[in-house]
This record gives structure tokens, C-alpha cells and sequence, in this order.
């Protein structure tokens, strides 16, 4: 059976029709066609599918998209206007803040919540704050850099 | 990974909740799903109707009541970690929230709905024991109370009846002169505890006038250090007073000792004296 929903995803209005068992990233994916958010793990451990939902992170994997209905959500593809990076994004950049760059959209994501709390993070800090976002390849000392060098563009320090 | 069909519906009060629990067999409450998404997931739960109480205003929110504070079920652990109510009263709680999961995760998983999926990992559960918090639980019968040490029977499993939504978490204050502290080995991915442990440790003229213990990881329920308890009472909390309590741990840890594949039985056994050694020793240094 499916259900009508309505999310409002980078500002825009989406509805549809969906399984009551749908996960949101699912509904971003396939019924939003933004692809930037990942399926990783699928377990709420990798981080690849974090979103904003209502103003704070969450792990669009572990969501239902029916739960979400009535929510807002901000997705890779909604932190910049789509002409300049995002100082995020930017770093990432240039501090070659990624390798296979899967990781990447939830990185950055839960980086940009991480700034938002805490504007001028120690490394460490940066560290605890990426916690539950997993790079298989390995490349932290370029994300924690690229999230320092965001800081630092971001007016933190 | 999906989870199998099922009916969602979204309950706008308690009392809706309760209805739809009763006439929906074998509903489960849907809160944060946090615990629960990834069991459906995986096919180790499949109810066919999912009541979602994310949405109910009531049930958000710590207040301060006689001796303590109610912290309303759906609160969340990011919402506990950074409550200045939760740090005055009882910071052990605040501390232990803040080592839930991941941000993401605590952004979304609530209190009640930690406790209620009554996994011996989850840190709250331990934490709650040892504060001697009470349980506050409403269902087609009307409201009554569980104590924290009464609430898991078993692995992932309660004791509230079918029909019953857990509502608020009551939490005396640690009294004044007291110290407490949670210490965790957290597993590298997941972040639950592979062995939790809990104190609060009240000083009186010097010496330990009472302990509260509690070990989360090691068995199906958090298990309450006796032994450890009653090493530390009159000792004069120092470092060989705390060794030979924590020691004692070993004694306490006879029921069902839990292993896997990243930590056996042994190896938990052995890592709660030590996380315990290191609880036991915050505890005391927050002391007097």
C-alpha cells in the first residue's frame, strides 16, 4: 500500500506516493532525484546518507520517509546556490579532502553541522565531531584538514 | 535493505498511542527508530503496524520536579547531553548521552525509546539503574511506575505490557557531595558499549558513606555491582581501596555473560574491572 507525503527538500516541495516502509533516502534518491545523498552501509554507521532533517543531521537511512512527511531536509545538493561552493565544499577541494569520494556528501554534512555548533573546532574536535561518518579509504588527516581550513574561511578563526 | 511491509500510522497524543496499541496486535511504538529501524532491517523484528509517537509535543523535554527531574521519553540524547537541568541534577546522565552513538545519531534517538529496546549496550539503561530512576509508564490499565533495575527483563526485552507507552523518566538528583561518572569502551563502528560502567559515590567525613555500581555490555540486563558496593562503603576511596572494589566486580558477574565475535564472554569480564577501576576513580575525584 502506499501513502501520500510531502517533504520539502532544498526548499522545493516534494510529494508522492510511497511504501509505508520507504527510507527516506530512498524518497531523495529515486522520487527527489538527488543522487549526492548516499546509500552506504545501510546500518546508521557510515554516515554517507546524512541529511539535515529539520535543522539538525540525521541519518537518512534510518528515517521512514513517512516519518519525515511534513519535514524539512537540506541535501549536498542544497548547501551551495549552485553557481559557487560552499566554503565546505571548497576545501574539500583544496585540501584534496576525499579520494573515492563516497564518503564525501555526508562529510561534508555533518562537518557543516559541526561548524555550526562550534565555529572554531580543534582538530580533535573535528575528529569527535565526524565520528560517525566513515572514510574506507582512510583519508581523515585531508578531511579534518579540509573542515580546519573551512573553519577558518568561515569567519571561525 | 528494506524493512518488510508495514502499516505506519502517526499518533497525535498518548491516548491515541495507547488505542492503537490495543487494537492493532503485535504494534510496536515507532519513536526515533533509531533501535528499532535497524532491527526491522534486518528481519530481527517485523511488526506489521508501527505507531509513530515522534511527533508528540508531551512527551519532550526535561523539567524539574521534587528531588530531581523528569525527563519526558521522546528527549533526546543530543537534547539530554547539552541540558543544563541534566548537568545540574544528574551530569552523569548528560555525560553518558553525549557518548551515545555519533551527532547524527543523537540528534534522532530519544531516552525512551533507548531503554525500551532494552539492549545491554545502550548506556542509558546502565546509567539509569545506578542513579535509581523510576520509569513512568501509561496504558489502557492507567499509569504506573517500573524501577530502572526492573525495567529490562531480558535481552531486548521490557516489562511493559502490550498496550503500555512509556511517557517520562523520573531521575533523583545525585546528592550534593556525591560524584558519578560513566566510562564506556565503546565498539569502534557502532560506538555501544562493549562494557559500560556506571558510579555515583557519596563521601561523608571522608570516607564512603554509600556506592551505586551498575555494569552495562557484560550480561542480558545491566547488572548491579553488590560486591563492588559494599568494598567501597567506609573505604576511604583511595587508589587501593578502589583496585581491590573494583576487583570485586568478578563476583557480580555470574549471570549470562554475553560474547561475540569482536569481544568474548572473557575478554568483557576482564574489561568490566577495568572500565569500572576507571569509573570508580572519576567518581571519587567529582567526590566531597
Amino acid at each position: 500500500m502506499t501513502v501520500p507525503v510531502e517533504i520539502t527538500i532544498n526548499g522545493k516541495a516534494c510529494a508522492g506516493d510511497v511504501e509505508e516502509r520507504q527510507l527516506l533516502v530512498h524518497f531523495i534518491r529515486e522520487n527527489a532525484g538527488l543522487t549526492g545523498t548516499k546509500v552506504g552501509c545501510d546500518t546508521s554507521q557510515c554516515g554517507t546518507c546524512t541529511v539535515q532533517l529539520d535543522g539538525v543531521s540525521a541519518k537518512a537511512c534510518t528515517v521512514l520517509t513517512v516519518q519525515a512527511s511534513g519535514s524539512s531536509v537540506t541535501t549536498i545538493e542544497g548547501i551551495s546556490d549552485g553557481v559557487d561552493l560552499h566554503p565546505l565544499q571548497e576545501a574539500f577541494w583544496n585540501n584534496h579532502g576525499l579520494q573515492c569520494g563516497f564518503c564525501t556528501p555526508g562529510m561534508i554534512m555533518a562537518a557543516n553541522e559541526l561548524l555550526r555548533n562550534n565555529p572554531s573546532p580543534t582538530r580533535e574536535e573535528i575528529r569527535h565531531g565526524l565520528e560517525g561518518n566513515i572514510c574506507r579509504c582512510t583519508g581523515y588527516q585531508n578531511i579534518v584538514s579540509a573542515v580546519e581550513d573551512a573553519a577558518k574561511a568561515m569567519g571561525g578563526r | 535493505m528494506f524493512p518488510a511491509q508495514i502499516t505506519y500510522h502517526r499518533a497525535g497524543s498518548v491516548a491515541e498511542a495507547v488505542q492503537l496499541l490495543s487494537s492493532n496486535e503485535g504494534a510496536k511504538l515507532l519513536a526515533g527508530g533509531h533501535s528499532l529501524l535497524p532491527l526491522m532491517k534486518l528481519r530481527l523484528a517485523a511488526p506489521a503496524v508501527l505507531v509513530d509517537i515522534g511527533r508528540i509535543e508531551a512527551l519532550k523535554g526535561v523539567s524539574a520536579s521534587g528531588g530531581g527531574i523528569t525527563i519526558g521519553a521522546l528527549t533526546t540524547h543530543a537534547e539530554i547531553a547539552s541540558s543544563d537541568l541534566v548537568k545540574q541534577h544528574a551530569p552523569v546522565l548528560a555525560e553518558a548521552a553525549a557518548l551515545v552513538g555519533d551527532p547524527a545519531v543523537r540528534n534522532r534517538g530519544t531516552i525512551g525509546g533507548s531503554v525500551s529496546h532494552a539492549d545491554p549496550a545502550s548506556d542509558q539503561p546502565t546509567v539509569l539503574t545506578a542513579l535509581g530512576a523510576t520509569f513512568n509508564v501509561t496504558g489502557q490499565g492507567g499509569d504506573r511506575s517500573i524501577a530502572a533495575g526492573d525495567f529490562a527483563t531480558g535481552l531486548l526485552e521490557n516489562a511493559l505490557e502490550e498496550n503500555e507507552v512509556l511517557t517520562s523518566i523520573s531521575v533523583p538528583s545525585v546528592p550534593s557531595g556525591a560524584g558519578s561518572a560513566y566510562v564506556k569502551f565503546p565498539h569502534p563502528a557502532s560506538r555501544y558499549a562493549v562494557v559500560g560502567a556506571a558510579a555515583v559515590v557519596a563521601v561523608s567525613g571522608g570516607t564512603c558513606s554509600s556506592a551505586s555500581v551498575v555494569v552495562g555490555g557484560v550480561e542480558t540486563t545491566p547488572a548491579r555491582a553488590s560486591s563492588v558496593e559494599a568494598a567501597l562503603a567506609g573505604s576511604d576511596l583511595g587508589d587501593a581501596a578502589l583496585d581491590a572494589a573494583a576487583a570485586a566486580v568478578g563476583g557480580d558477574l555470574n549471570g549470562d555473560p554475553m560474547g561475540d565475535v569482536f569481544a568474548s564472554a572473557e575478554y568483557r569480564r576482564a574489561m568490566a574491572a577495568v572500565y569500572v577501576r576507571r569509573a570508580l576513580g572519576a567518581a571519587a575525584s567529582r567526590a566531597g
